[in-house]
């Protein structure tokens, strides 16, 4: 469950609307069921109080819209920060990608985002109703009583393996200040690293057969704001729009991961989109064990206008043929 | 009607597979639902339904059309056609079949595009009943009834027996081959998993989601709506929702250059993409809000407006289930047309 | 029947300032090496985007090879500094999904040194045709 009420959210908006602090607010607004919320820009309080809603499915990252929505905006707009947001959210100032001034950032704590299909996992289809409280209580077309369910069980899996509890922008913070967290996010990274050449191409052919190229990774990701993506680029020669085959599964997937490198802040959008489920964070993730191990501890967002490793170098650096030999990894 | 029981069901599907590829719903690795080919042992899926719908069986994502190979000052057109081989595919709910006539009235007029009329021959549907519909279903919307699916047999499961039915000629044809295996009996045989089918029909959340204000003849007043700014306001302009569709039939033709010749290939479109139908002076959809509209129009004005009041939506409910940011059919619906009938 | 014998198609990424030169020096002094490495001269070895790389085993290339100034010596400054660290990323990366290792690889070669020109490049078929042909990124649509 969330430690911060919808009421306290949407009283914070109400006010900052109504005495003209913001001229409009980015939240989650419901939907036809208690889990399919949409991100939504609100524009007076009586859309707040029909709408806005605030519970375990606020999954979505806010961060990417402020480049669109804040560009040719009146006043300033607020918007709703859980930590991992933040990260991304220093990530695009530092980029220039959006106009600070035009931001009211309000910081809000996060106890971890459920994931709706390890709820159906458990309960089946046919969610008529979900109550989030202490703990999760799902009603189904099928079952007589409710499938009561601790909401650490069902997190997404960005959540379960939680980098942070701190915010690292905001205006104003309506809880006290977290603490990062020392995560086992590495682990499957590490599993793979540990297997054998074949079976990590086996692995991931089975995960990359299943893309169907629909971009919502590279849509959703808020390190991707090119206006123009060269996977959208007629003359780029690799504007497929399809994967034809599973060569180009595998470039457009290493060329995503590989763009984002450095500027990634595993804020995990990418997997949570995918229709398919296809683990594309672990790409990412390897590419920031990578960097952290060859070039010391990096975290993209921590704070604005760090220079990101792939745009950096020193002197003596890791030569890529030396990359294989640092002990302890013996799959060659 | 005939029947078997479901511990028989294997048989059925060995004796298919006798003769045809068969394909079924198996549970795939990530925990969706896949179309795959049976052998000996696969395991079918308990899943309403699959992640992506079974048009690929027609119309592939990606299909190679033709070659070309040029020397000198010749230039040779292969055929990169195989010849094509009967198919069944088992577990096809009701919404997809409905599908299958939506896309036929593309393709199929004329001029007929061969390549899915040819698989459309070849292939045989076996349509399988609802027994557990989801809350992201709303086929009823739209006319279908998940208890009475069409395609070329219809069948319906108990916890104990199967039920089949043949609707046409070629389900016949497929039916006698198993007449070893299934017995006859009563057309009425599967009447009371109908009526199960009903009464949570009538539960479901979106059962009274409405067509009322749209369809062919509503161009002028949907429009320019202005709702449609607010709707699509955080859509990502992602593709899910078209690749995950069963009836959206948009495709590109595109040539690749193989560094040795030239492949035509064609392959699925998205109207939600910037280069969508991109013309010599760039796409005539500028923002989102038109691709977004665009969508949306063409499944419930354009398409019915042109065959016979049809919509293009089978209410599957895929994109309800899939779409990053949860913005769907149904929530448009709601705003823009009809108020739901409670 | 006679087995064909497979002889790799390797590219190599030149820089214009450095390898491009030593390449001609080797060809100077008449050292050998397999004529199946295909040149591609480049103002830098930073000029390689991964994007090249992974092309190139598109089209057909069984390793990839990009040689560039040595540290220190850039024609611009510091462009093989950069190069050096989005190949070790890149590398580690095609790693990471199962394709061999073995196919790529970074070198510092000057335009003095035709003789490490020759014999990189004979190592490194040597290399990649011990592996055989590259499966794990190939195009069918670009075979022949």
């Amino acid at each position: 469950m969330q430690t911060i009420t919808r009421q306290t959210l949407l009283d914070k908006a109400v006010s900052l609307l109504n005495s003209g602090a913001v001229t409009c607010v980015l939240g989650w607004k419901k939907g036809e069921f208690d889990y399919d919320i949409t991100p939504a820009i609100f524009r007076s309080a009586e859309d707040l109080e029909a709408n806005f809603v605030w519970n375990d499915f606020c999954g979505a990252n806010f961060s990417k819209y402020l480049v669109a929505k804040t560009d040719r905006l009146d006043g300033k707009m607020l918007v709703f920060l859980k930590p991992c947001d933040t990260y991304s959210f220093n990530q695009l100032l530092t980029e220039h990608r959006f106009d600070r001034e035009k931001v009211y950032a309000v910081g809000i704590p996060c106890e971890g985002m459920a994931d709706i299909a390890k709820i159906k996992a458990i309960t089946g289809d046919g969610i008529s109703s979900i109550a989030c409280d202490e703990k999760i209580s799902v009603t189904t077309l099928y079952a007589d009583a409710p499938v009561v369910i601790d909401s650490k069980d069902v997190l997404l899996e960005r959540c379960e393996n939680c980098k942070s509890k701190k915010h690292v922008a905001y205006d104003e913070l309506l809880c006290e200040e977290g603490e990062t967290i020392d995560s086992n996010r590495f682990d499957e990274v590490a599993r793979l690293e540990a297997m054998t050449p074949d079976e990590r191409f086996a692995f991931w052919q089975n995960e990359l057969s299943r893309c169907i190229r629909c971009n919502a990774c590279r849509d959703a990701c808020p390190a991707c704001t090119c206006e123009k993506c060269v996977f959208d680029n007629p003359k780029s020669g690799v504007e497929n729009k399809a994967p034809a085959n599973s060569f180009e599964e595998k470039l457009f997937h290493i060329i995503r991961a590989y763009h984002v490198a450095g500027r990634c802040t595993d804020c995990g959008e990418c997997s949570r989109v995918c229709p398919q489920n296809i683990p594309l964070h672990l790409l990412n993730r390897k590419f920031i064990k990578d960097i952290n191990e060859f070039y010391g501890e990096y975290q993209a967002g921590e704070e604005v206008g760090s220079r990101a490793p792939l745009v950096n170098y020193t002197q003596d650096d890791i030569e890529p043929g030396d990359v294989f030999n640092r002990g302890g990894d013996n799959n060659a | 009607m005939r029947k078997c029981s479901l511990d028989k069901l294997d048989l059925v599907f060995a004796e298919i597979a006798k003769n045809a590829e068969l394909y079924l719903p198996v549970d795939g690795s990530d925990g969706g639902a896949v179309y795959q080919k049976w052998t000996e042992g696969t395991k079918r899926s308990e899943k309403l339904n699959t992640v992506k719908s079974p048009k690929d069986f027609f119309f592939p994502q990606t299909e190679d059309l033709m070659a070309f190979k040029t020397e000198g000052k010749s230039i040779d057109v292969i055929d990169t056609r195989k010849a094509a081989e009967d198919f069944v595919v088992f577990g096809v709910r009701a919404c997809d079949v409905k599908a299958f006539d939506v896309l036929d009235r593309v393709f199929m007029v004329e001029p007929q595009d061969s390549y899915y009329t040819t698989k459309r021959e070849h292939g045989v549907i076996i349509a399988l009943a609802c027994n557990k519909p989801s809350e992201t279903c709303f086929c009823k919307t739209f006319g279908i009834d998940p208890k009475e699916p069409m395609g070329d047999i219809s069948a319906w499961e108990t916890d104990s027996e199967i039920f089949f039915k043949a609707n046409n000629e070629k389900g016949e044809a497929l039916l006698s081959k198993l007449s070893g295996l299934l017995a006859d009996c009563a057309d009425d045989a599967a009447d009371a998993q109908k009526e199960k089918i009903d009464a949570i029909m009538d539960k479901l959340p979106l059962k009274g989601l409405t067509t009322e204000g749209f369809g062919g003849g509503k161009t002028e007043e949907l429009f320019n709506r202005p709702e449609w700014a607010e709707l699509s306001e955080s859509c990502l302009g992602c593709g899910t929702c078209t690749f995950v569709c069963p009836t959206c039939q948009c495709y590109d033709i595109k040539d690749f250059n193989t560094g040795n010749g030239v492949l035509r290939y064609r392959c699925w479109d998205s109207c939600m993409y910037s280069d969508f139908t991109k013309m010599a002076h760039g796409n005539n959809r500028l923002t989102q809000k038109e691709r977004f509209r665009q969508r949306f129009m063409h499944k419930l004005v354009y398409y019915p407006e042109n065959n016979d009041g049809l919509f293009s939506c089978v209410g599957c409910g895929r994109c309800l289930a899939k779409c990053p940011i949860s913005m769907n059919i149904a929530k448009v619906m709601k705003k823009m047309g009809g108020k739901a009938s409670e | 029947m006679q087995v064909k014998e497979f002889k790799p198609l390797i590219v190599a990424f030149c820089c214009n300032w450095c390898s491009y030169a030593g390449a001609d020096l080797a060809g100077n002094n008449r050292l050998n090496y397999p004529a199946d490495v295909k040149i591609i001269r480049v103002p830098c070895s930073c000029r390689v985007n991964p994007m090249f790389i992974l092309r190139a085993f598109q089209r057909g290339a069984d390793g990839v090879i990009i040689c560039g100034c040595h540290p220190g010596d850039c024609h611009y400054t510091s462009g093989n500094y950069y190069t050096r660290r989005r190949m070790a990323t890149l590398f580690s990366m095609l790693d990471f999904l199962g394709i061999e290792r073995e196919r790529t690889r970074l070198e510092w070669v000057s335009a003095a040194e035709g003789a490490k020109f020759a014999a990189t490049m004979n190592d490194f078929v040597e290399q990649v045709t011990a592996l055989g042909e590259n499966k794990r990124l190939e195009d069918l649509r670009c075979k022949r």
